[in-house]
C-alpha cells in the first residue's frame, strides 16, 4: 500500500516535465524542490534538535554567493559544488559555535543577530558581494556534460538531489545519531548524565542542517542564475521557518507539504497582491495562534478523529501530552 | 572640528537612541521572557507616526509624545490580544512577534510609501552651541540629555518606587507575587506598553538624524538584539553600557570600514558570547 502510494509518487514526479507541458510550472515545480530541501535541511534543527533558528537564510546565501563567486572566476562545476558545500560547512560551524552558546531563547537571538550581520555584509561588502546589485552567472553550469539549460533538465537536476536529501534525512531520521539528538532535545540532562556530549551532538546537527542549506542555495544559484541581499534577508529566513513550522516539524513529510505551500500561496498571492509580506507575517500569526502543530500533523489528527468516531471503541489518545522533568 | 570629535559625538546619540529602543527590549524579554522582535516595528512606526502628526501641524516634541502613546496603545492591544494567549511559549512569540512585524512592516510601506521621509530639526535645536569651548550639534546633545534622563527615571522607578518594586517581585517569582496580591498581569502589560512607547518615542526623536525609510525596523531590530546580548537582558544598566558600546562601534565601524561596520559590530558580541553568554551584567539564568 505504501510501497504503491510511494512508486505512484516518484512515477509523477519523474515524469512531471511531460505532462504539465508548461515550462513555467515546471519552474515553479523546481523551485519547490528546491524550497522543501532547505526546509528539509532546517527541519534537523528545529524539529528535530529543538533549536528553532532565523539565520538558516544566511547559509543558502553564503553557498549562493560563493557558487557564483567560484563560477564567475571560471571554475568547473565539481569546484563549485565543493566550493560551495565547504564554505556552507565553515560558516554553519562559525554560526553554531557561537549559537549553541546559548540555549532555547538565546539561541533563536544569536542567530537573529548572526543573519543579520550575514545580510550586512551581502549588502555593504560591496567589493565582495556587489552589494544591492547582486552577483549574477551567464550561465547554468553543465554538470558531466549534462546542460541545465532548459526548465525539465534543471528540474530533473534538482529532482535527484531532492530524492538523494529525502532517503538521507530518513536514513539520519532512523539511525543512532538521529535518535541522540531527539534525545537532546527532550532530555538534555538525561542524555549528559547518559555520557553522551550534548553540545556535540547539536554541533554536528547543525552542520548536517547547514548543508543540505547550502545544497539548495546552490540549486537556488543554478535556477535563478542570480543572487542578491535580499536571499539571506530575515524574511527568506523567516519563510523557511514558516515552511517547516507550517508542514509540522520533525516529520518527513511536513517540511516538503509546507514548502509547497509556501510556494503556492507565494505565487499566487504576489499573481493578485503586491504585498506578500504582509500574507506571509498573517499566515504566521495565523498557523501558531490556531494551528501550533503545523498542518500535516493537524490534518492527521483531525483525520484520525474522524475515523475515530466512525469507530467509537477506540480510546481518544490524550492530546497535548507534557514531557517536563 | 575634527573628525573624531564628530564621530564620537554620533556614536555617543546613536548610543542614546539605542538605549531608548534596547530599555524596552530589555525590560520586556528579561522581566516577561518575550522575546518581541517586533521592537524595530515599534521604532519605525513611531517615526512615521511622529512624520504625520508633524504634518498635520503638531510641535515636534509634542508630536513625538503622542507617537510614543500611540505606539504604547499598540503594544498593549498587542501584548493583551495576541501574547497573552501565547504565555510561557516562547518559541510561539518569537514567530508571531516575527510575524507581526512583517505585517507592520507593509503596513507602513502601504500607509508612507518606499521614499525615505526626513524629519525637521525642531526650530530652537538648529545649529551648535559651545560647550567646554567647543561647538557641539545642539540637537545631538539634547537627545543625549533625553537618553539619560530617561535612564534616571527608569532607574527610579525600577528601584525606588513602589511599583518598581511590585515589578521586581514579580519578576522573580511570579506566583509568590500573585499570592501577596500584586496584579502580574497588569504589570506586565504596562512593561510591554512602556517599552513600546519609548522605542516609539524614539523613532520620533531620531527621526531628524536617521530620517524614516522602510526597512528602518530592520535596521534597528539587530542593533537592539546586540545591545541586549552584550549587556545581558534584563539589566538597565547593561542596556545603557551596550547602547553606547555598540554607538561607538557602529559609527567609528562604518567610518573606518565602511564595509564590514557589521563584522566590526559583531566582534564584542563574539567575545561576550564565549566569555560570558549571559552579557555584561546580566543575572545567571536561575
Amino acid at each position: 500500500m505504501n510501497r504503491a502510494a510511494l512508486a505512484i509518487a516518484l512515477l509523477l514526479l519523474a515524469t512531471l516535465p511531460f505532462w504539465i507541458g508548461n515550462s513555467f510550472y515546471v519552474n515553479v515545480a523546481t523551485q519547490m524542490l528546491i524550497y522543501a530541501i532547505f526546509a528539509l535541511g532546517l527541519n534537523v534543527l528545529v524539529g528535530y534538535a529543538g533549536l528553532v533558528t532565523l539565520g538558516h537564510a544566511a547559509l543558502f546565501g553564503v553557498a549562493a554567493y560563493a557558487g557564483a563567486t567560484l563560477i564567475n572566476s571560471g571554475h568547473g562545476h565539481i569546484i563549485v559544488a565543493i566550493g560551495a558545500c565547504l564554505a556552507t560547512l565553515a560558516v554553519a560551524a562559525i554560526f553554531a559555535v557561537l549559537a549553541l552558546r546559548g540555549t532555547g531563547l538565546g539561541f533563536v537571538m544569536i542567530t537573529v543577530a548572526l543573519g543579520q550581520i550575514a545580510w550586512g555584509i551581502a549588502y555593504r561588502w560591496i567589493s565582495l558581494t556587489n552589494g544591492d546589485n547582486g552577483v549574477s552567472i551567464n550561465a547554468r553550469p553543465a554538470p558531466f556534460g549534462l546542460s541545465l539549460e532548459s526548465a525539465p533538465a534543471l528540474y530533473w537536476a534538482t529532482l535527484v538531489v531532492f530524492l538523494v536529501a529525502v532517503v538521507a534525512m530518513a536514513i539520519f531520521v532512523a539511525s543512532p545519531f538521529g535518535a541522540s539528538l531527539r534525545g537532546a532535545r527532550d532530555q538534555p540532562r538525561r542524555m549528559t548524565a547518559l555520557g553522551y556530549n550534548v553540545w556535540l551532538i547539536r554541533f554536528l546537527a547543525f552542520l548536517f542542517s547547514g548543508f543540505w542549506s547550502g545544497v539548495a542555495g546552490l540549486l537556488y544559484l543554478y535556477y535563478n542564475q542570480f543572487v542578491s541581499p535580499q536571499t539571506v534577508a530575515l524574511s527568506a529566513s523567516a519563510e523557511a521557518l514558516l515552511m517547516v513550522i507550517a508542514g509540522g516539524t520533525g516529520t518527513l513529510l511536513g517540511p516538503i507539504a509546507g514548502a509547497i505551500l509556501v510556494i503556492v500561496m507565494k505565487d499566487i498571492a504576489s499573481a493578485y497582491i503586491e504585498r506578500w509580506n504582509f500574507v506571509l507575517g498573517a499566515i504566521f500569526v495565523l498557523i501558531v495562534v490556531f494551528m501550533p502543530e503545523g498542518l500535516v500533523p493537524g490534518v492527521v489528527r483531525l483525520c484520525r478523529r474522524v475515523i475515530a468516531a466512525r469507530r467509537p471503541r477506540a480510546p481518544m489518545p490524550v492530546l497535548g501530552e507534557e514531557s517536563g522533568e | 572640528m575634527n573628525l573624531w570629535l564628530i564621530l564620537s559625538i554620533n556614536s555617543v546619540t546613536l548610543g542614546g537612541l539605542l538605549f531608548l529602543l534596547s530599555a524596552g527590549f530589555s525590560l520586556i524579554f528579561g522581566l516577561m521572557r518575550i522575546p518581541n522582535l517586533t521592537h524595530g516595528s515599534m521604532f519605525m512606526l513611531g517615526a512615521y507616526f511622529g512624520v504625520t502628526l508633524i504634518g498635520w501641524g503638531f510641535g515636534f516634541w509634542l508630536a513625538a509624545l503622542m507617537a510614543g502613546l500611540g505606539v504604547a496603545l499598540f503594544g498593549g492591544i498587542v501584548e493583551r490580544f495576541v501574547l497573552r494567549r501565547l504565555v510561557g511559549n516562547e518559541l510561539a512569540q518569537v514567530l508571531v512577534t516575527l510575524g507581526l512585524s512583517f505585517m507592520v512592516a507593509d503596513v507602513c510601506l502601504m500607509q508612507w510609501g518606499g521614499d525615505p521621509i526626513s524629519v525637521d530639526t525642531p526650530a530652537g535645536l538648529v545649529g551648535s552651541s559651545k560647550v567646554f569651548g567647543m561647538a557641539f550639534p545642539t540637537y545631538r546633545l539634547a537627545i543625549i540629555f533625553i537618553a539619560v534622563a530617561i535612564a534616571a527615571a527608569l532607574w527610579g522607578m525600577l528601584d525606588r518606587t513602589r511599583l518598581g518594586a511590585m515589578i521586581r517581585a514579580a519578576v522573580d517569582d511570579p506566583a509568590m507575587a500573585r499570592v501577596v496580591g500584586i496584579r502580574v498581569s497588569h504589570l506586565f502589560t504596562f512593561v510591554f506598553c512602556l517599552g513600546a512607547g519609548l522605542a516609539g518615542f524614539a523613532g520620533v526623536i531620531g527621526g531628524p538624524i536617521l530620517s524614516v525609510y522602510p526597512g528602518l525596523d530592520q535596521d534597528m531590530l539587530p542593533l537592539a538584539l546586540v545591545v541586549v546580548i552584550l549587556g545581558g537582558s534584563g539589566s538597565l544598566l547593561g542596556s545603557l553600557v551596550g547602547s553606547f558600546v555598540v554607538g561607538l562601534l557602529y559609527n567609528f565601524g562604518q567610518a573606518m570600514f565602511p564595509e564590514l561596520a557589521y563584522v566590526v559590530l559583531f566582534l564584542p558580541m563574539l567575545i561576550v558570547l564565549v566569555l560570558r553568554p549571559r552579557g555584561l551584567f546580566g543575572r545567571a539564568a536561575p
